[in-house]
């Protein structure tokens, strides 16, 4: 069984996590590293830097911000690395779900551990 | 300058962003304070700086040390070149009008964006004209700015099949500056005239840079012919209906420029709805006298605009058309359907017509309620005095 552990926190309250905490985090994954349980994990960027796409008689509608809409929920994630956002629109926009419910696409925070 | 970078710092992708960056603070930057003496070395030494920004953040988790100290000693050569692309979708500022008009950003932030790192307004105009706090405002600019950085939206200008509706987002969001400033007859009329001009002048940029794009030149085209009646729409701050306008003081030069810019588009065989909203906008411009206006040719542009974008309002203008060409009774019956569709119950200017149409038959009683009806349903001042005169005289 793999689990997907969402991690929600208040964004405006929250700022840039210091240094003790950041610690802290790089804590907690080694020892999912050291315990084998670790599949993948990454730090979104704030939901200011979101775009939703939905496809909507074949065409590919974008608007800025995050899915805020309760009906659906979240039902998986891909983590792709392209070169810019019109990349990613163009697969989330390929999804086979693209034309039900919305994609939300989050750029990853690329921060190397060593 | 790029490939400079990414030997230095071993990313390819820093590289880029960090020249992207100072390419967008040196379009935001120079405007206000100048071009410096030496442009390319500015950018490359803003480029320089935010990588060594950029690595020391990453620094926290990476010792990086070796690449920093290696930034920090090294000057970078320079390639004047990339400063002076005038060669077609390479060229800066088209990148730059492409990547402030992205859909994914909301489209009060492109327009915000375009007015103030293509068109050069400082934060201030572009507050005024949009009636918002300057600091209200500044707070749109940096979270768009942040999201363009953060969501890695490209600057590039689109190619192939996706080029059309990026195409279509930036005369989208030209026209929505253009219509904020001509729309308004009241509140500092004077800014916002302001936005008509700049509009016009972004869209003259963009039709330089994409001549091949007759759309481009259809939206010039209307922006001009809709310009050149703005001395005589208001008068003593009341509405003045088309027919009703001074026509000796239409701008002459403006109507001709977008007549003979509907014509070459055109030309050009490949017609969509700012063109054909243009031809019509011209054919009304040129008429010497409202009686002269050549309404069957309006209905026939109508047609071909209903039929590629088939809109209540496109229907409600085509049935107006039709009664103006003679047949009114056709007209009636086109806005009954519509009426009964009931998707322009809200719109005063739907009630408006039907209201004038069935005065025009001799059907005081309909015509009156409405005109009672279009009231119940606009809230601007000056165009309610309009509705409310209507009824009054009938």
């Amino acid at each position: 069984m793999q689990y997907m552990l969402l991690i929600y926190d208040n964004e405006s309250a929250a700022g840039e996590p210091d240094d003790a905490e950041m610690a802290k985090w790089f804590e907690v994954t080694q020892a999912m590293e050291a315990a084998g349980v670790l599949r993948g994990g990454e730090a979104l960027h704030p939901t200011t830097t979101a775009t939703t796409v939905r496809v909507r008689g074949g065409e590919t509608v974008t608007t800025d911000g995050p899915f805020a809409e309760t009906r659906e929920q979240l039902g998986g994630y891909y983590i792709v690395d392209v070169p810019d956002l019109d990349a990613a629109i163009e697969w989330a926009a390929r999804l086979p779900s693209a034309d039900r419910g919305p994609v939300e696409v989050r750029p990853v925070m690329v921060l190397d551990q060593g | 300058m790029i490939a400079g970078l990414i030997r230095l710092c071993d990313d390819f992708s820093l590289a880029e962003d960090v020249v992207q960056d100072a390419f967008s603070r040196a379009l935001e930057r120079w405007p206000e304070e100048g071009v410096p003496p030496n442009p390319a070395g500015w950018v490359a030494t803003a480029a320089r700086r935010r990588a060594i920004d950029l690595v020391r953040r990453a620094q926290r988790f990476r010792e990086k040390a070796a690449v920093l100290q290696r930034l920090e000693e090294t000057e970078l050569d320079v390639n004047p070149v990339m400063l002076h692309g005038e060669d077609g979708p390479h060229d800066d500022r088209l990148r730059l009008l492409f990547t402030c008009c992205h859909p994914a950003l909301s489209m009060e932030a492109q327009v915000a964006l375009t007015l103030r790192i293509v068109g050069g307004l400082t934060t201030r105009e572009i507050a005024r004209a949009f009636l918002v706090a300057d600091t209200t405002m500044g707070q749109r600019l940096v979270r768009a700015k942040a999201k363009i950085r953060d969501a890695g939206i490209p600057f590039r200008v689109p190619v192939g099949p996706a080029l059309e509706p990026r195409l279509d987002a930036v005369l989208s969001v030209l026209y929505l500056v253009f219509n904020e400033g001509y729309a308004t007859t009241e509140s500092e009329p004077l800014v916002r005239s302001d936005l008509c001009d700049e509009a016009v002048r972004l869209a003259r940029l963009l039709m330089e840079l994409m001549p091949r794009q007759p759309e481009v030149r259809g939206l010039l085209a209307l922006m001009l012919l809709h310009h050149a009646r703005r001395d005589t729409r208001v008068a003593d701050g009341e509405l003045v209906l088309l027919e009703d306008q001074d026509r000796a003081r239409w701008d002459r030069a403006a109507i001709d420029e977008g007549a003979a810019l509907v014509e070459e588009a055109l030309r050009q065989r490949r017609v969509g709805p700012y063109q054909i909203q243009a031809a019509i906008a011209a054919l009304h411009a040129q008429a010497s006298t409202s009686g002269d206006t050549d309404w069957p040719q309006i209905v026939g542009l109508y047609t071909v605009l209903e039929r590629i974008r088939p809109t209540p309002v496109v229907r409600l203008n085509r049935a107006v058309a039709i009664a103006m060409a003679g047949d009114v009774p056709s007209g009636l019956a086109l806005l009954d359907r519509l009426g009964e569709e009931g998707a322009l119950d809200r719109y005063h200017l739907f009630h408006a017509a039907r209201a004038d149409l069935l005065r025009r038959l001799g059907r005081a009683e309909s015509s009156r309620s409405a005109y009672v009806r279009a009231l119940a349903v606009c809230s601007h001042p000056v165009e309610r005095r309009f509705l409310e005169r209507r009824l009054i005289e009938g």
